[in-house]
């Protein structure tokens, strides 16, 4: 073992290339931005919860919980949350694709990340019309 | 060989052996998710800005009640798995230990803390 010798005698061993000296590619823009919508989406989430505990305890906690919910910031967040819930939501059909075997090719792939990137605006737009 | 799935030749390989029940359990999730949250979205979006007793009666419907639940519950495993990959990614030593307990822990209280808003409401 090479740590035998003790801490000063440790291997440095190659890391493998990360974010920050990666070239921007749809493919990877497409990939992070799955993580990023999938955990801002918590920030909605807590929202959601609260307003519906809210509504669960009493008349007084409701009204500070709906004011916040229909004010500029709910609003904003509930929009962000919308779009952020539609991007992941077809990036993960892609994986679902992906893992079939299907549009793994890299063009079909940097297709299919704009795809969710255009889809994901027309889809919040065509949801905000419907709600 | 050629009578062996992909799958099994994949199950219990990887440094931690459980990457293969990991990655299914979100396909799985994710697909449960899929077909759950279009109608959820409009449900829960018509909900919004209406009264206490008209978000009441929303969500004390059983259909609303039972689907929320179900978002409630599978959206919040599939964020603690989610999470706990990026975590792994990016986190070493006590402050991956920390983060893993973190997320699984907050995405528990928000699924427990939904369910018995939901369960105040609709019972």
């Amino acid at each position: 073992m090479a740590e035998a010798t003790g801490s000063s005698k440790r291997v440095e061993r190659p890391l493998s290339p990360h974010l920050q000296i990666y070239r921007i590619q749809m493919t990877s823009v497409s990939s992070i931005l799955t993580r990023i919508t999938g955990h801002a989406l918590m920030v909605g989430v807590i929202l959601a919860v609260w307003w519906l505990l809210a509504a669960a305890l009493s008349e007084q906690y409701f009204a500070i919980a709906n004011a916040v919910m229909t004010s500029w910031f709910g609003k904003l967040v509930m929009t962000g949350s919308l779009w952020a819930v539609w991007y992941h939501y077809l990036a993960g059909l892609r994986h679902l694709l992906f893992d079939a075997r299907i549009g793994l090719e890299i063009q079909t792939a940097e297709r299919l990340g704009w795809a969710c990137i255009i889809g994901s605006v027309v889809l919040t737009v065509l949801t905000l019309l419907i709600v | 060989m050629s009578y062996l799935t992909d799958r099994k030749r994949a199950e219990g390989a990887g440094a931690s052996h459980t990457g293969t029940a990991h990655h299914w359990f979100m396909t799985m999730s994710s697909v449960a998710l899929a077909v759950m949250l279009p109608v959820w979205l409009y449900l829960f979006g018509a909900a919004i800005g209406g009264t206490r007793d008209q978000v009441e009666a929303a969500f004390a419907n059983p259909f609303t009640a039972i689907l929320t639940a179900l978002v409630l519950v599978v959206s919040m495993r599939h964020f603690a798995k989610g999470s706990a990959v990026m975590v792994e990614d990016y986190a070493h030593g006590t402050a991956r230990k920390a983060g893993l307990i973190f997320v699984s822990a907050l995405a528990a209280v928000i699924a427990t803390t939904g369910l018995y808003a939901l369960i105040r409401i609709a019972l």
